[in-house]
């Protein structure tokens, strides 16, 4: 597969729930191979997005293309393609690992190895055991596992690690850096910030159904009103911080005032506004 | 759609694994109508007309019990433990999954009218049913029918935890007015009336004649009709009313 269309393409989507508008007006480009993060605070219009997308929900109003189908049409040749790790979604009791992951295998064309999925997840421990003597984290494992069984082209990932422990959170990024590195499109939702900033190449900051900054995460906020954030402590040891947003001019009149009076500015440092502090100033309530 | 076909008995297989696995679910299935199979036969024992009249009875209200009482918990189990959704995020056709769900609940219901009828010849004396060919067709019309009921009553249970209220606020109503009404002749007539217009009355009236006086299906076409009449209302509303996923979730 060749195809360099964007895996995702939205434009102008609404969804409306009675007098509730959940989502209002989101454009998204996801390019292929790409893992793009939707991030927000709960009930911005993340899921109802990404269900959307999924095929789950009708949208009120927009364009949406997935793999260059509608989702809204359900077409089974695009849940072919298509792996979605649900925010909640259930399994039988009495049913393993293995016996999941063979039978869903049998749903997709060209499934993946069982076995392989099985080691990807880091279920071969409990590949036997019955599904409701499992741990939440194993049962999340068993999710990310029958999401890839299928071999999908995109992934759909709705706040995969949410009530993880840190050493648990690591391993699924690890697992979602291996997807990307296979070449898989992945659409992430998240309320952590060091998710986003770990995993994503672009992200989103949704809010209120709208999104409010997109880009690369390192980039995100250069073109904010955020400040750059200039500290130092000054001859007699006092701590100063300043704002700007244009931090060459700034150093360059304190380093020469400084110099002028022959002192240091000791500890002196520029940090740069990093995702947390625009995606606070961005949600915070006006 | 030989594919469809396929994942359908892939579906089947796995439901029926999955019901033997829990030991609950085939305990209610199985020795539940057993026991009272049992204990009404060691009542009745010796009355062989009463015996004639209860066996019909019995099977009718197994018809009931594995497709409308075990759909509707059926169904708001998987929709509230998130399976439904799951499910439809693959790539497996709903009519292969609800065609394995129907499959799954008529062999329940295969196996107990099994069940029965062998206790009826070898237990209780009633012999063999005289009329095969109206047993199967009131059968099927049962599962059709109140399996359709059962996945629309699901629509109106809001959370697994009331699921055995609401179902026996159905089911043991229904059963008692239906037992009431076929086996009395002295029944209030506003009782009789809601009886016949219910689909477990007719049902009864069909496995009766069918079990014991081989009346033949032209005479029981009315019992036929109201069942039929059930079937599309509850047909109408089990697709109209679907829901995948938990409300307001």
């Amino acid at each position: 597969m060749t195809n360099t269309a964007p895996a995702i393409e939205v434009h102008g989507l609404t969804k409306r729930y009675g007098e509730r508008e959940a989502v209002r007006g989101i454009d998204i480009t996801v390019a292929r191979g790409e893992v793009f993060g939707l991030l927000g605070p709960n009930g911005a219009g993340k899921t109802t997005t990404v269900e959307i997308l999924e095929g789950y929900r009708a949208r009120s109003g927009g364009e949406v293309s997935v793999l260059g189908h509608d989702p809204g049409s359900r077409s089974r040749a695009l849940r072919q393609q298509i792996g979605i790790v649900l925010q909640s979604g259930g399994i039988y009791g009495h049913i393993t690992p293995r016996e999941a992951l063979r039978h869903w295998a049998a749903f997709y064309p060209n499934p993946r190895d069982v076995e392989e999925v099985l080691a990807l997840a880091g279920l071969q421990a409990q590949a036997d055991a019955r599904s409701r003597t499992l741990s939440g984290g194993q049962l999340r494992r068993l999710d990310f596992a029958l999401a890839l069984i299928g071999d999908p082209e995109l992934i759909f990932l709705d706040e995969p690690t949410t009530g993880f422990d840190p050493a648990a959170r690591h391993a699924a990024w690890e697992t979602v850096r291996n997807l990307r590195a296979l070449g898989k499109t992945i659409l992430l939702t998240t309320h952590y910030l060091d998710e986003a900033q770990a995993l994503a190449d672009r992200v989103a900051i949704v809010k209120d159904g709208r999104i409010l900054a997109a880009g690369p995460p390192r980039e995100l906020g250069t073109h904010q009103p955020a400040h750059y954030c200039v500290t130092y402590r000054d001859g007699s040891g006092q701590s100063v911080e300043l704002q700007t947003s244009d931090p060459t001019s700034l150093l360059n009149e304190l380093t020469t005032a400084a110099l002028a009076r022959g002192e240091r500015l000791h500890e002196l440092s520029v940090a740069r506004p990093t995702l947390e502090d625009v995606y606070l100033e961005l949600t915070a309530d006006a | 759609m030989p594919d469809a076909l396929a994942l359908t008995w892939n579906q089947y297989r796995l439901e029926r694994r999955m019901f033997w696995r829990n030991p609950s679910a085939a305990f209610f299935n199985f020795l539940l109508p057993l026991l009272f199979l049992t204990g009404a036969g060691a009542i009745l024992a010796g009355n062989q007309h009463q015996l004639n009249r209860l066996i019909p009875a019995i099977a009718a209200m197994s018809v009931m019990s594995t497709t409308f009482t075990a759909l509707a918990y059926n169904i708001v189990f998987l929709r509230e433990r998130g399976i439904l959704k799951r499910i439809r995020g693959t790539p497996l056709p709903a009519l292969s999954y609800f065609g394995a769900l129907a499959a799954n609940a008529l062999t329940n219901t295969a196996l107990q009218i099994g069940i029965v009828v062998l206790a009826g010849k070898l237990i209780f004396g009633i012999g063999w049913p005289r009329d095969w060919a109206g047993l199967i067709v009131f059968v099927l019309a049962g599962v059709i029918s109140l399996a359709a009921l059962g996945v629309a009553f699901a629509h109106a249970i809001p959370n697994f935890e009331s699921t055995a209220a609401y179902v026996n606020a159905v089911f043991l109503p229904v059963v008692f007015i239906s037992f009431y009404v076929f086996d009395s002749h002295s029944a209030p007539g506003f009782l009789r009336q809601i009886a016949e217009a219910l689909p477990l009355k007719p049902l009864i009236d069909g496995l009766y004649g069918a079990f014991i006086t081989g009346s033949g299906l032209g005479n029981q076409l009315d019992a036929l009709a109201v069942i039929a009449l059930w079937g599309v209302f509850g047909l109408y509303f089990a697709v109209r009313g679907f829901s995948w996923e938990q409300r307001g979730g």
